[in-house]
């Protein structure tokens, strides 16, 4: 089905969205039709302001509102301890658990190698510059616990063993094959206390 | 709206909205099959462990649109799934080999161009590469390229080895052109031909005829060679560029 000019356009753009199929991007496009104005100006002004003022912060790779993040900035954080975490929303499920008082590093998601996505093209070697002053002893891998997260953090632990560091994996207890994010905070924070290092 | 069961290879997972997973399967009886299943990236889901890449499962489906599963219209559901050994996730402990699951994935994927179309012969040569890179009996880069030599056997692209591929003048021949489809003789040879050790072409011929005691005893250069020369010959046959190939890890 088509529809006249801006209304199929509009939906044509939501329909780019992830998770949003055709008839989601229909439903939202009529929903936005019949919305008042000034809710409209509000969503756009919050889509104006995200693009604009949110940046990822130049150390961990999270989004912040400046160069540097809130947790980076913060003097009561532990700089020698590191949490790996596939996406900023995953900053937010650790966070949640309140078990965890050290800083992040974001990478950008997972090595996939049928999907093209290797080492070279995730946040890895700022991880490595970041390791470079010898303030951090303990990395905690926290990838997804799926089999892509698996083969990161397999990939990470041979990569930063020889540098002498403490590298840890969540503790098993997470079901295998879920999303980080969908984890409650205790099961979360179960698995951060109960990490166990990797050989 | 019938049910099926079969055995799969998980080859490769999508996200899909929320906590969905599009799942492309490669079944023993009915071919390539992308499915849904509902919920499973939940860490309260029941089967999101087993509807992992690599993973050897017994799977039913519950077909949305016409007679057989992967047929064109609506994506089929999973609505069951048991593992029937956990490959994948012992593969995602060990990086080399995790690349080269994924390579065979991805070849798999691309070898059987229609959905639904039965492939048992592809069906049992992934599941065998996969079984011998968990098994460590092989060198992950010979059974990586045992797997390719050999599924491109199975499309009937088998390179020539020992008579001219292009006038079938007998044997040996020592150049070794990809365009040509393997060794050609010296009134054949186009320019360019890439000129392997001996050895090289008995290690494909080793591969190619699953030889182990052969190719388990060959040298390291021959085998980069060997893997050069099947590497290039399947991409010269898929066209498109592999994505999962080039990062593969060879020991
Ligand atoms: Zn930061
Ligand atoms: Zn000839």
């Amino acid at each position: 089905m088509m529809y006249e000019g801006p209304v199929q356009d509009l939906m044509d753009e939501l329909g780019r969205l992830p998770g949003i199929g055709p008839k989601s991007a229909q439903r939202i496009a009529f929903h936005i039709l019949s919305s008042e104005s000034a809710d409209i100006d509000r969503m756009i002004a919050a889509l104006t302001r995200v693009k604009l003022e949110v940046k990822f912060c130049r150390i961990c790779g999270n989004v912040s509102e400046q160069d540097e993040c809130r947790i980076c900035r913060d003097p009561r954080r532990d700089p020698s301890i590191i949490c790996v975490v596939e996406e900023p929303k995953d900053v937010v499920a650790v966070e949640r658990t309140r078990e965890f008082r050290g800083r992040y590093h974001v990478l950008g998601g997972a090595i996939s190698p049928i999907d093209g996505i290797g080492p070279d093209n995730l946040r890895i070697r700022e991880l490595l510059t970041r390791l470079g002053d010898g303030v951090v002893m303990e990395l905690i891998l926290a990838t997804d616990p799926n089999l892509e997260g698996e083969a990161t953090a397999t990939y990470l632990a041979r990569l930063l063993r020889p540098m002498g560091l403490t590298v840890s994996r969540l503790a098993s207890g997470l079901p295998v094959g879920g999303d980080l994010e969908y984890a409650d905070e205790v099961t979360l924070g179960r698995a951060l206390s109960g990490r166990r290092s990797v050989e | 709206m019938p049910l099926f069961r079969d055995d799969a290879v998980v080859l490769r997972v999508h996200k899909l909205g929320e906590a969905d997973r599009i799942v492309t399967l490669l079944t023993r009886k009915h071919g390539r099959v992308r499915a849904v299943g509902k919920g499973v990236r939940r860490t309260t889901s029941r089967f999101g462990a087993r509807l992992e890449p690599a993973s050897h499962i017994d799977v039913q489906f519950l077909t949305r649109t016409s007679a057989a599963p992967g047929a064109a219209g609506k994506l089929d559901l999973v609505t069951q799934t048991e593992s029937l050994d956990n490959l994948g996730a012992r593969l995602s402990l060990d990086y080399g080999k995790w690349t080269a699951a994924s390579a065979i994935c991805e070849i798999a994927e691309r070898l059987t161009a229609e959905e639904g179309e039965p492939a048992l012969r592809l069906y049992l040569l992934v599941l065998g590469a996969l079984r011998a890179l968990d098994s460590g009996e092989h060198d992950v880069t010979l059974v990586l390229d045992a797997y390719l030599i050999r599924a491109a056997a199975l499309e009937g692209w088998e390179p020539a080895l020992d008579d001219c591929a292009k006038c079938a003048a007998p044997g040996p021949h020592t150049a070794f052109h990809i365009a040509a489809g393997g060794v050609v003789c010296g009134n054949c040879r186009p320019p360019g031909s890439a000129r392997p050790a001996p050895e090289t072409l008995l290690l494909m011929r080793a591969l190619l005829r699953s030889d182990w005691p052969a190719a388990d005893v060959s040298e390291a250069f021959h085998r980069r060679e060997a893997s050069g020369l099947i590497s290039a010959h399947i991409q010269w046959h898929l066209e498109r560029g592999l994505r999962a190939l080039p990062m593969v890890e060879r020991g």
